[in-house]
């Protein structure tokens, strides 16, 4: 069985064993993870540094279940996520894994309320309760007041934290956040920031952030560094 | 808390594609012009077909109810063919004959000759035909007034008479022309009836200056003949027109006693088969048409494809973060899906209606009245909603089937 159990019977929510991962482009092949080994435990707030370059994206990627490594497994919950099909990623993805993105990357044709209910659409809930949920969401990051705007309405910040409403609307227990407070000052980074503490202390939700600005690898409890695609150091703060 | 899982997702994907495509007026709307276009003018011309058809019908029609008509053969003699209805072939008994067949409802003996009608003062020259009580319903000609004889009055020979419209007026004027004696041939006749208007036939004669009398009476005190000129038949239904032509043919080489080798003595005409000829080339003009149209709404189907090309390949971003959020491959494929299907639906609908303008129009300004029926409708709702669906899949499969992580990357 791929599937293999912590002998302790409990099992860590994301165990990364020796996943390696290589791009092929036309014949060069670049290897950009050499064989990452890695223990998340439920209700860390962990971030990831590294330069770009480093492979902190694919890893990233990888650990989001957007990707499939190329070797190696990856346990999640226990279960070995490294071979699944697409649209077994993708239903891991919308019940385990809540997304936050430098960009925000919310759908602009859609309110703001209706982009919160996105996931829940996906899990095949729409009715009033969805709503609620969605609006319970979007109150944890203080927007109940622009539920009916559309993204294009609302500043930068506030847009993330639309995103982040949407990431936990699903009580996913992994929040997933790659540079998101890139494209925001330092004000409203903090503001951001400070959700995700909230998140991680209220809710006990995992955190994994991927940085390479240290001030805000700083609100986390524990520093991944990455570099040429291997973990330098991994150190609890 | 759990909520409850709803049933009206679809309606959902149907409002979002709605309003998705309605961002985009007058791109969606050039899109679906060839639709439009193609489903209009496939309405316009099936409804001027089935018009032209309904019209070749409805002159058939009046001149009886899926009619054959039996005329006595020509004589061939000396080598000298003399044209039909030389030959006293056909008789009463014959009529009484084929009236027993199966597929025939019913029909009449008719002889006819022209005579002089005096009624008082006036007198006119006019067809006068004998026929048999069952005239009214092979002909499809019932009495506007009075009665029509009854198949008493035939086998008694009576001197009654039922008069056609332009007969009537010229003899009676304005009056009342039932219950008068009217002179035939020196024979006295009561006026039992008043036939209907019929109009012209297809010769442009005029059906109503006649007077009709019982087959017998004409028989027996006008025309002085044992044979008639012909025998009207009305066929059960339209299909047993042909069964009736050959029943008749075989019945009566029987009763005339035939040799096998030897040609018939009578000629069996088919109105029906003069109906379907005219609309069977009716059909085949219709059929270039809608295939002309077919073609317009496959040009149709083109566009949305490339429309919906170019929605999937802007919209990468998008596709991208709603599979970040859990949509599956499905998902992506049912929402572009949806909305070509909507919008060539909403081009069959605007076609539609287009369609059903053009008909309009050329109803009220030529003489030929167009049909629009459900049928074309129908058709033309499934068959631009297919032709989205069909022409929407390929855009959306490539939607469905791109890499989360680049599609993210997109911008």
């Amino acid at each position: 069985m791929a599937n293999s159990y912590d002998i302790t019977g409990k099992d860590p929510l994301i165990r990364l064993e020796n996943i390696g991962m290589i791009y092929k482009i036309g014949d060069i092949s670049y290897e950009v993870l050499k064989g990452i080994n890695l223990t998340v435990e439920n209700g860390e707030f962990v971030s990831i540094m590294g330069a770009s370059g480093s492979g902190k994206s694919t890893l990233m990627n990888i650990l989001g279940c957007l990707d499939k490594p190329t070797s190696g497994n990856y346990f999640l919950e226990g279960r070995d996520v490294s071979k699944l099909t697409p649209d077994e990623l993708a239903e891991i993805r919308n019940k385990k894994i809540g997304f936050v993105f430098q960009g925000f990357n919310l759908i602009q044709r859609l309110s703001i309320l209706e982009n919160v209910m996105l996931p829940l659409y996906y899990a095949g809930l729409h009715s009033k309760d969805s709503e609620e949920m969605a609006l319970n969401a979007l109150k944890l990051v203080d927007l109940s007041e622009k539920v009916n705007k559309f993204p294009n309405q609302i500043s930068g910040g506030e847009q993330q934290r639309v995103a982040i409403a949407r990431a936990v609307v699903n009580d996913a227990p992994i929040i997933m956040a790659d540079e998101p407070t890139g494209n925001l000052d330092s004000v409203r980074g903090a503001d951001v920031m400070n959700f995700f503490e909230k998140i991680n202390a209220e809710r006990g939700a995992t955190i994994i952030l991927v940085t390479h600005d240290k001030h805000v690898a700083d609100y986390a409890k524990r520093l991944i560094t990455v570099k040429d695609g291997i973990i330098l150091s991994s150190e609890t703060i | 808390m759990k909520p409850k899982r709803v049933k009206f997702a679809f309606f959902l994907d149907l409002e979002s594609a709605y309003k998705t495509l309605l961002r985009n007026k007058i791109r969606s709307f050039l899109t679906i012009l060839g639709i439009i276009i193609g489903v209009g003018s496939v309405i316009a011309t099936i409804g001027i077909g089935q018009g032209a058809s309904k019209a070749i019908q409805n002159s058939i029609n009046s001149m009886g109810s899926n009619m054959l008509i039996i005329l006595p053969g020509s004589s061939s003699l000396g080598g000298i063919n003399s044209g039909f209805g030389v030959l006293p072939t056909l008789t009463l008994n014959d009529v009484y004959a084929i009236r027993k067949l199966s597929s025939v409802r019913t029909d009449t003996a008719i002889l006819g000759m022209s005579q002089q009608v005096i009624w008082r003062g006036n007198n006119w020259s006019t067809l006068i035909m004998g026929a048999d009580s069952t005239f009214p319903i092979v002909r499809k000609w019932p009495v506007a007034k009075g009665v029509f004889f009854t198949p008493q009055q035939v086998a008694s020979a009576a001197n009654v008479a039922v008069i056609g419209n332009t007969a009537a007026t010229e003899l009676f004027g304005l009056i009342n022309p039932i219950g008068h004696i009217i002179i035939i041939h020196s024979v006295p006749f009561t006026v039992i009836g008043l036939l209907s208007i019929k109009g012209f036939n297809a010769f442009g004669q005029d059906q109503d200056d006649t007077v009709i009398i019982p087959i017998t009476t004409m028989m027996e005190k006008i025309a002085g003949t044992t044979w008639v000129h012909a025998i009207a038949v009305s066929a059960k239904t339209q299909k047993d027109t042909v069964t009736a032509q050959s029943q008749i043919t075989q019945l009566l080489r029987q009763r005339h006693h035939i040799p096998i080798n030897k040609p018939n003595d009578f000629f069996v005409r088919n109105l029906t088969e003069i109906a379907q000829a005219a609309n069977s080339s009716a059909a085949t003009f219709t059929i270039l048409l809608a295939s002309i149209a077919a073609v317009s709404l496959l040009v149709g189907g083109i566009g949305i494809m490339n429309i919906m090309l170019v929605s999937v390949t802007e919209r990468t971003k998008e596709i991208g973060i709603r599979m970040a959020i859990g949509a599956k491959k499905s998902d992506i494929l049912k929402q572009f899906l949806i909305e070509s299907a909507v919008l060539s639906l909403f081009g069959g609908l605007l076609g539609i209606t287009l369609g059903f303008g053009i008909s309009s129009a050329i109803s009220a300004f030529s003489p030929l009245k167009t049909v629009v029926t459900a049928e074309p409708i129908i058709i033309s709702v499934v068959f631009s909603l297919c032709v989205g669906i069909f022409f929407g899949f390929y855009p959306a499969y490539k939607a469905s089937r791109m890499n989360p992580v680049e599609a993210l990357r997109y911008e």
